[in-house]
């Protein structure tokens, strides 16, 4: 559709005689036609921002002021403690790091491997292999399985008792874990679930960057010898960089949030704190737990926020490594 | 003129669908009329938790036959304590969300007193003409300091132990439960005869877990001791201070070395395969712990359990009240029903259903009740079991936290299950209980 963007009306042999007060009507349809071109496109976008106010923004300033009281369903009043809740979180509150020790120690166990095997899964799928299709659908598949289903499989896999991995083990006369036990046990098998449902995911961006790499460039560095390792180093990493500054920042955000999984490997009563020494519980399992369990919903806003402050300098971190790939090439 | 016309209809669309999204987001209103008819009834709805729910049912389709202006539905059958009680803070705290009869449990009551004002005073609808319908202690208990009646209550967990009559028999012990009461006077003789059941049965444990065990012992302990746990009545944390906590973990601690922990975490997924695989011969049992057994162990196992004496003195575990917010629209009719659901027949229809032990001293004297069998536990006369306890009950008060604390101190006895030193994990009980309930 084609429309008049300065006039209010084409002229046409329909044109009315220039009466004054066809005159004055015209004026009028010409400054509502003006504030609806200035304004209408703000209306359009104005129920996303509503939405975001009411979900996004409403709770964000709402958790910067409940983190500055004791606010708290066992407390008939609220009281403002300024800082109090960050003082004790930053220095008296030993659970609070165990969280985000663990929190790390499973972030960098699971997006290494993950972002590394999704770049080799993506370089395979795209030469010409057969049943191509096949492959790339496959590996989608773990991203359309739920969260929670994956978590139950995998934990029933990692069972002590009538385990597959346990099974696995005895087979070949190694003794069997309790996975939940150890601290670095628990983090290998809830990295394992994370890597297995996200490798297809980035896999398949890196695909997509990947083809979309011009075909001249391995052409060319064919012609003058390169190996397809060469190739693969020399020019698919360097052009895929802002692909892969992009999945590592949103790893970062996905690892540092990291929940259902972890809560999901043990069932039952207690399942929020994480093992029975908190092995493996994250940053946001301890929010739900000093919310949930210890109602102290005030504290919980500054755990929150610690979140918050720890994912935007870790993405940042990130993002400047990232920046340094074949930068200089 | 017609391009500008059109565009702006569609700016009042968008700014109509604006104004449909901000109402939506307001909450509806139910403008059904006060009282309900038949044509019109109103629904009241019912909060419980727990897995096999508060045994209801019957009671339900008979109140409604009986008030044709009112429905109920129950929500939360299926749902753990804890899921349940954060939901319940939560929508106490907003003043919107809750039921119209909301189910305490005896961890959590105590959270709710800071709150009376958001839950109605049944003493407003009649519920002290009520008192001698309840023992005493639990009557008590559903009172907060201030005075309010916070909640009618409904079942007691008072204690016994449940054991697999087959797995006995197999380890060459006696399997008859006055022979098999005979066993264990104490605890320390329970954890005995649990080592000859180890000698000779290398393939089963004889407790299913640690945190089980010492919860039973805990407040039985308690309850014939300080009648207090991990908090003072002035809700004061004293769990390094009460001999009756350390002489429970003692005692668990001493479970475990002696290797009878089938260490498994309770109302977990390996937990409730233990019942169908029948992994353990023994379980800690309050009145509610039977409902659990018969509906994870199935069929299957039905005359295989039977049920003795715990080892010791009488105590309690567990047991709920049934209170209204003051967020229910029918508040008069919901308290109607929790009177209802909490009279003595009430409670005698919920220990059918599912083997809630009623609080009610009538209800325990109840034909019903004091002569019940339970055909799933080999017939075992579990009214006379458990009524025999509840009487002589003194009650254990629980502070605030007590859930947090719990779970806290039940952790570090999953770790010594996993190996680590009892010593150690004591002191980690302290820290992480204190940390808990701060």
């Amino acid at each position: 559709m084609s429309l008049p963007i300065d006039t209010a009306a084409p002229p046409g042999p329909s044109r009315p005689p220039a009466t004054p007060a066809a005159h004055r009507r015209r004026q009028t349809g010409r400054t509502l036609n003006r504030l609806d071109l200035r304004y209408t496109p703000y209306v359009f976008v104005l129920p996303f921002f509503v939405i975001f106010a009411i979900f996004g923004v409403y709770p964000i300033v709402y958790t910067f002021w409940i983190a500055l009281t004791d606010r708290s369903p066992l407390n008939a009043t609220i009281s403002f403690v300024g800082l109090d809740n960050f003082v004790e979180l930053l220095t008296n509150d030993p659970q609070f790091w165990n969280a985000v020790t663990n929190t790390f120690g499973m972030f960098v166990l699971s997006t290494v491997p993950q972002l590394l095997l999704a770049l080799l899964l993506a370089n395979a799928l795209n030469r010409r292999i057969r049943g191509q299709m096949f492959f790339r659908l496959a590996i989608a598949m773990p991203i359309i399985t739920s969260t929670a289903v994956v978590a139950l499989i995998f934990s029933m896999i990692y069972a002590r008792e009538f385990g597959l991995v346990n099974w696995l083990l005895d087979l070949v006369g190694i003794d069997p874990i309790d996975w939940r036990a150890g601290r670095f046990a628990s983090w290998f098998a809830i990295s394992t679930m994370v890597d297995w449902r996200w490798i297809g995911y980035n896999a398949l961006i890196y695909l997509a960057a990947m083809q979309s790499i011009n075909k001249d460039v391995y052409e060319a560095a064919a012609l003058d010898g390169a190996s397809r390792r060469r190739q693969f180093w020399s020019i698919t990493i360097p052009q895929l960089r802002p692909t892969i500054i992009f999945t590592l920042i949103i790893s970062t955000i996905g690892g540092l949030q990291l929940f259902t999984e972890p809560l999901m490997f043990t069932s039952g009563a207690g399942a929020i704190a994480g093992g029975s020494e908190g092995q493996f519980q994250t940053i946001t399992m301890y929010l739900l737990d000093v919310m949930n369990q210890r109602f102290r919903w005030g504290y919980a806003g500054a755990v929150a926020l610690m979140l918050f402050l720890l994912i935007a300098v870790f993405s940042f971190i990130n993002y400047l490594l990232a920046r340094r790939i074949s930068s200089d090439k | 003129m017609t391009v500008p016309i059109r565009r702006r209809r569609l700016a009042a669309i968008a700014l109509a669908s604006v104004a449909v999204l901000v109402a939506a987001t307001a909450c509806s209103s139910d403008d059904s009329p006060e009282g309900g008819t038949a044509d019109d009834p109103i629904t009241l709805v019912v909060d419980v938790f727990g897995d096999q729910g508060f045994g209801y049912e019957e009671l339900y389709k008979q109140y409604q036959a009986e008030h044709p202006n009112i429905k109920i539905t129950e929500r939360g059958k299926g749902l753990g304590l804890g899921d349940y009680n954060t939901r319940l803070t939560q929508q106490i705290t907003a003043g919107a969300g809750a039921g119209d009869v909301v189910a305490l449990e005896e961890g959590t009551i105590v959270q709710f007193f800071p709150q009376t004002a958001k839950f109605e005073n049944l003493a407003d609808y009649g519920a002290n003409d009520l008192k001698d319908n309840f023992l005493p202690w639990k009557w008590e208990a559903g009172v907060t300091p201030d005075g309010t009646v916070l909640g009618l209550g409904t079942d007691v967990g008072s204690m016994a132990l449940c054991y697999r009559t087959d797995l006995f028999k197999a380890a060459g012990l006696p399997t008859d439960r006055e022979e098999v009461s005979a066993l264990w006077p104490t605890w320390d003789d329970f954890i005995a005869t649990g080592q000859k059941f180890a000698a000779a049965d290398k393939k089963h444990k004889f407790v299913d877990s640690a945190t089980n065990f010492y919860n039973i012992v805990l407040m039985q302990t308690a309850s014939n001791g300080s009648g207090q746990t991990y908090y003072d009545k002035s809700n004061k944390l004293i769990i390094g201070d009460n001999p009756d906590v350390k002489t429970a973990y003692d005692l668990s601690t001493k479970m475990i070395a002696a290797g009878l922990s089938n260490n498994l975490q309770s109302f977990s997924n390996e937990w409730n395969a233990g019942f169908k695989n029948g992994s353990f011969a023994t379980i800690g049992c309050p009145a509610w712990m039977t409902g659990v057994i018969k509906g994870q162990a199935g069929d299957g196992a039905a005359g295989k359990w039977d049920i003795a004496k715990v080892p010791g003195a009488a105590g309690n575990w567990g047991g709920s009240w049934l209170a209204v917010p003051k967020s229910s629209k029918h508040p008069k009719e919901a308290a109607d029903l929790a009177k209802f659901l909490t009279s003595t027949k009430g409670q005698v229809e919920a220990f059918k259903a599912v083997g809630n032990l009623p609080s009610s001293p009538q209800g325990l004297e109840d034909p019903a009740v004091a002569g019940a069998t339970n055909e799933y536990f080999s017939g075992a006369p579990t009214g006379k079991i458990y009524a025999a306890g509840a009487k002589e009950l003194k009650p254990v008060y629980l502070g605030p936290k007590n859930n947090a604390v719990r779970t806290a101190v039940e952790n570090t006895l999953r770790a010594v299950e996993q190996g680590k030193p009892a010593a150690e994990q004591w002191q980690a009980a302290l820290k992480n209980g204190e940390a808990a309930g701060k």
